[in-house]
């Protein structure tokens, strides 16, 4: 053993009253890590990926509803339900005069006889120059008229048209569109809700995770804790050790969830786009759904050190 | 700080019971003064370990005062509490090292707690290594170590932050009686330096190595005082940290 003279520096600092902060981050020393070898960056990663999925799911029935909507709320179509013929064409032309003189229409179209054929045909055959006879030669198809109002269509206003062609074309069938696909918004409606209580509930069995590690963990390093603790150590700086420690399994979890959510999310993404299917077109997600989504892993990650913080500081104020 | 009369810390008629079985001290009444060495001795089991427990603020009594640095520890707020520590260092019994750290990582954790600048932490550990002998195993993890490397790393560790007050909890208990003699060297260095200790001994032989030391012994949780120091305090030491 060496003399004894003085090794305690008169410039070494008192440090009672210094800021409750290890020096240079070292923090991250007093609980070993174990990347990725701990099941927590993976049960994160998990949560991470079903959550952006779920959350791309809801923004995208979002997406579809909204453009389903704005497309049909001033849809009126008016059937002529009468059998080809001179009377229908008469009936025909008497309901879009009457519909062009009518309060809040801006548009009348009647729709083409092949218009028609081509919407029928995947259900009736028909279209091509090899599929043989028209749609509507085969069967009994009405004549249709597109009319557009200006802003969403009501009960009354459907009922004011109804009486109006009452007398001119007393074949004609008055529907608003967006009447049709109520269910399907209802429907969408009902998943939108399911996604968002899957994004919570997902969040929630996050935290429980997060907060099962951080008692493991706190088990685990009691006696470290219990040192630091009796060497002056604050709450706010033994929190931080674990956050830290939690902190950067999250961020890896996180990373790899919303790699492999982007990833399932662009193959869904090419298979429904190859449906070619107009609704379902109306989902892509714009750049504020992806921005919303790139948030997941972010509120991942800070939900996951605020839980072991709360816990922590909890575990620690019942010590003196 | 002191109080006045120069006393680090004072214990008024103080009793600690663990739940609800008997009083394992009971009325505790001495004065420590700034400077001074001093034993508690005391079979196993009559309550050392308790007492300096409450002396470093790891245990609140069950009745009576303790007044620390001139301030009542009893009522002291437990978000105040980690500032009164770090005036305190202790040697724990058992050493406590974090197992995953290197010496010198030990040694720093005190000034790391304190958020003291990393360089100046170099020089300051480095030093304090070499002071206790252990400079060729700055890199050594406690398990490397012999028990008595382990027992002088945490005396580096207790008395790196500068304490005012040491206390030591039998801390020759596990090694043998050279060394035991060695460390009690390193203390009287220390108390030399102006901090005021306290060391809890079983070991008879050890209180007559300290000549100047007062002596406080423990018997079934009651304290006696064979040397009078309780009942006709010294003079308090000048200096002082």
């Amino acid at each position: 053993m060496s003399g004894f003279d003085d090794p305690l520096a008169d410039d070494v600092p008192d440090p009672v009253d210094r800021p409750a902060r290890f020096s240079a981050g070292r923090e991250s020393e007093l609980v070993p890590q174990a990347r990725l070898s701990g099941p927590m960056p993976w049960v994160i990663a998990i949560m991470v990926a079903l959550t952006a999925i779920a959350a791309v799911t809801g923004l995208a029935l979002r997406n579809i509803a909204l453009a389903a909507a704005a497309d049909l709320s001033g849809g009126v179509t008016v059937q002529v339900m009468e059998a080809p013929g001179e009377g229908r064409g008469h009936q025909v032309d008497a309901a879009l005069d009457a519909l062009r003189m009518a309060p809040g229409v801006t548009s009348v179209r009647q729709v083409p006889a092949q218009e028609i054929d081509r919407l029928l045909a995947p259900w009736l055959g028909g279209e091509g120059p090899d599929q043989g006879v028209a749609a509507a030669d085969v069967v009994p198809v009405p004549a249709l008229i597109d009319v557009k109002m200006g802003g969403a269509v009501s009960d009354a206003q459907v009922a004011a048209l109804r009486a109006r062609l009452a007398k001119a074309a007393p074949a004609a069938r008055v529907d608003a569109q967006a009447h049709w696909l109520s269910p399907v918004f209802d429907a969408i409606d009902s998943l939108q809700w399911l996604a968002a209580a899957m994004v919570g509930l997902l969040g929630v069995a996050m935290c429980a995770a997060v907060l099962l590690a951080a008692r493991s963990a706190l088990g685990q390093h009691r006696n470290t804790i219990a040192i630091v603790h009796m060497l002056g150590g604050t709450d706010g700086q033994i929190a931080r050790i674990f956050q830290h420690a939690i902190g950067m399994d999250a961020a890896a979890g996180a990373a790899l969830g919303i790699a492999v959510a982007v990833a399932v999310v662009s193959v869904l993404g090419r298979k429904f786009a190859g449906l070619g299917a107009g609704l379902v077109a109306g989902g892509a997600l714009g750049w504020v759904d992806w921005l919303l989504v790139a948030l997941v892993p972010l509120v991942a990650v800070g939900l996951a050190v605020l839980t072991v913080r709360i816990s922590v500081l909890k575990a620690l104020g019942r010590m003196l | 700080m002191t109080e006045p009369n120069g006393a680090i810390a004072r214990f008024d008629n103080v009793g600690l019971r663990y739940g609800s079985e008997r009083e394992v001290l009971s009325d505790i009444a001495f004065t420590l003064f700034a400077g001074r060495f001093y034993f508690l001795t005391g079979a196993s089991g009559a309550g050392k370990s308790s007492l300096l427990r409450m002396l470093y603020l790891a245990q609140r009594p069950s009745r009576g005062m303790i007044s620390l640095f001139g301030v009542d520890a009893v009522t002291l707020p437990r978000e105040r509490l980690p500032g009164f520590r770090r005036r305190i260092g202790v040697v724990f019994q058992d050493v406590r090292l974090v197992p995953h750290l290197s010496a010198y990582d030990n040694v720093a954790l005190p000034l790391r707690i304190a958020g003291v600048p990393e360089k100046e932490i170099t020089r300051s550990v480095t030093d304090m290594l070499e002071w206790v002998g252990l400079e060729d195993r700055m890199q050594a993890r406690p398990a490397s170590l012999s028990g008595g490397e382990q027992q002088r790393v945490g005396i580096a560790r207790a008395v790196i932050g500068r304490p005012e007050l040491l206390v030591a909890d039998e801390p020759t208990g596990n090694v043998d009686p050279d060394m035991a003699i060695k460390l009690l060297r390193l203390f009287e260095a220390l108390n030399r330096l102006g901090t005021t200790v306290v060391v809890a001994t079983h070991d008879m032989h050890l209180l007559q190595k300290v000549p100047d030391s007062l002596i406080m012994r423990l018997d079934r949780g009651k304290m006696s005082d064979p040397t009078g120091a309780l009942r006709y305090p010294p003079r308090p030491m000048g200096g002082g940290m």
